[in-house]
């Protein structure tokens, strides 16, 4: 982890701290009205410590993720900037990288991204000229060395907060967390997890992540999305790549009548986060409510983690 | 071998309609092998052709012919008094042989009549596999003998993605995860740990990304 004088981000400065952090998620809208980023920020401000803004999530078009992460900005919340190599190559990414940090972001969550084959135009060429493994090893260089992927020196080293994903659900499962070291020594600072539903395999995966001394080295923030109803588990169950709801959890929610599934959703949810809290090495949740933002409120403040810390002054 | 399939004769009779006399010509190698372009599917497809063209009342002479490879000028000549018969070749060679026609004959329209796929083999009966991408620059012996260059949809060199479930790729369930397949290979070959360090990003130079390829053999120069 980066240990600068001057914290680089809020996000940064609370997991330094030891504070047990709350991140959530907006999505851009299809389209380019800044009041829909603004609707959904809202909901989000002042409950959690920074939000994540996607980068064409499930292959589908939006507003940009530097655009909307911009609009969060100017709202006063700090955004986490996801970046995924599936369509820029390593030219684009770094100059992007540097358009972002001089508009004031300061976190960055490096993603290969799902394949275009899910999202809206299928027909689409994709890139992957790098993976974000070395993403994230270029964005640290930027950082540490203020060189970019060529050893060329820059004007001005955009000072990022580096984040990463990890899915602890997808196999093979005994690469996984072989896979999250090579992410630590690529110069990761944080992670969010993949939405955690099967408990005990999350358990597990932390477990051999304590056993190699990567909790130490890394602030692990823990997926959740809460169900909204039976429809959208099963969805998520069985047409979600990389998501893994076990069936119990799917006849929990099924079980119950349908007006009360979403009560229901929220429920399991508020579980899960206690649970969280217990595990060694959990640093914070990260919640994804999609399209479900105004609940984001009601589930920390249920889950006794408001009020949010005051954030402190960052070098932006 | 390169695998191609052979265009649908819907595509291929609207190619070859603005002629009056067509030559199919096969190839004898890789296209042969995938059942796209050797003797027996330049007959079929003649047949097939002539038939659906006097269906509808068109009169186009379609001659057929095979040659061993369309990429070698030695086996090309011997197609050079067909061609000079017709209006036009429609090729079943692959991208290259089609092309290779197209610069010996100058003079003569030449038509594609398979959709070139990908450098592949036989896996089993009837499944072709792609399996390289002609990067140009070889790291096979870093992945245990397994391309995540061409198979894995993401081209990801340093592990799966988050998508890889009971060793199928998030894209396909019919693929698999060509990162499990490294994995059981290295495990098997007792090298897992190999695959904890970390793999530089390509350098796509000697790949297509930088232009058309060319190979010179100085010894080879007449």
């Amino acid at each position: 982890m980066s240990t600068p004088t001057a914290p680089i981000s809020n996000l940064q400065n609370l997991l330094s701290q030891g504070e047990f952090v709350v991140t959530a998620e907006c999505g851009p809208p299809r389209g380019a009205d800044a009041d829909a980023v603004a609707k959904k920020v809202a909901y989000l401000k002042g409950f959690v410590d920074a939000v994540n803004v996607t980068d064409n999530q499930t292959a589908i078009v939006r507003m940009s993720s530097i655009a909307a992460s911009t609009h969060l900005l100017q709202q006063g919340v700090e955004p986490v900037m996801q970046m995924v190599t599936r369509d820029r190559n390593r030219i684009a990414l770094q100059s992007d990288i540097m358009g972002a940090y001089s508009l004031g972001i300061r976190n960055i969550l490096c993603l290969s991204g799902d394949h275009q084959s899910f999202g809206s135009q299928p027909d689409a060429l994709n890139v992957f000229d790098i993976d974000s493994l070395h993403l994230i090893r270029a964005v640290r260089t930027m950082r540490d060395e203020g060189k970019d992927m060529s050893g060329f020196e820059l004007k001005g080293a955009p000072r990022m907060f580096i984040g990463a994903a990890e899915n602890p659900f997808a196999d093979p499962f005994e690469y996984r967390v072989i896979r999250l070291a090579k992410k630590i020594d690529a110069g990761v600072d944080f992670i969010q997890t993949q939405c955690i539903y099967n408990m005990e395999r999350f358990k597990a995966w932390m477990k051999m992540a304590r056993e190699e001394g990567l909790t130490e080295k890394v602030h692990i923030l823990a997926g959740v999305t809460p169900l909204k109803s039976a429809g959208m588990a099963s969805y998520m169950a069985h047409k979600v790549a990389g998501m893994d709801i076990p069936e119990s959890l799917l006849k929990r929610i099924a079980d119950v009548p349908k007006e009360k599934a979403s009560r229901e959703g929220i429920a399991i949810c508020l579980e899960t986060i206690e649970e969280l809290k217990t595990i060694p090495g959990v640093r914070g949740i990260h919640i994804m409510a999609i399209e479900w933002e105004q609940k984001v409120e009601e589930i920390v403040r249920a889950a006794g983690l408001l009020p949010r810390p005051a954030q402190a002054p960052t070098d932006c | 071998m390169i695998v191609g399939e052979q265009k649908k004769i819907a595509e291929i009779k609207e190619l070859v309609e603005p002629y009056g006399k067509v030559l199919i010509l096969g190839c004898g190698t890789c296209v042969k092998t995938c059942f796209a372009g050797g003797e027996d599917e330049v007959a079929t497809l003649a047949s097939g052709l002539r038939l659906a063209l006097s269906m509808e009342g068109k009169e186009i002479a379609v001659e057929e012919l095979t040659v061993e490879r369309q990429c070698e000028d030695e086996f090309i000549q011997q197609a050079a008094a067909a061609i000079a018969r017709n209006e036009a070749v429609l090729s079943l060679a692959c991208g290259a042989g089609v092309q290779d026609i197209a610069r010996t004959f100058p003079k003569v329209p030449v038509l594609p009549g398979v959709n070139t796929t990908f450098i592949g083999i036989l896996e089993k009966h009837g499944l072709f596999t792609e399996e390289c991408l002609g990067c140009g620059d070889c790291k096979l012996a870093i992945f245990g003998s397994v391309c995540p260059i061409a198979r894995c949809s993401k081209k990801l060199l340093n592990g799966p993605c988050g998508g890889s479930k009971d060793g199928k790729c998030e894209v396909d369930p019919s693929i698999d995860c060509a990162w499990q397949l490294i994995i059981d290979r290295m495990k098997e070959l007792g090298q897992l740990g190999r695959l904890k360090s970390y793999v530089e990003p390509k350098d796509w130079r000697r790949s297509n990304a930088g232009g058309p390829r060319k190979l010179v053999r100085q010894d080879h120069i007449v």
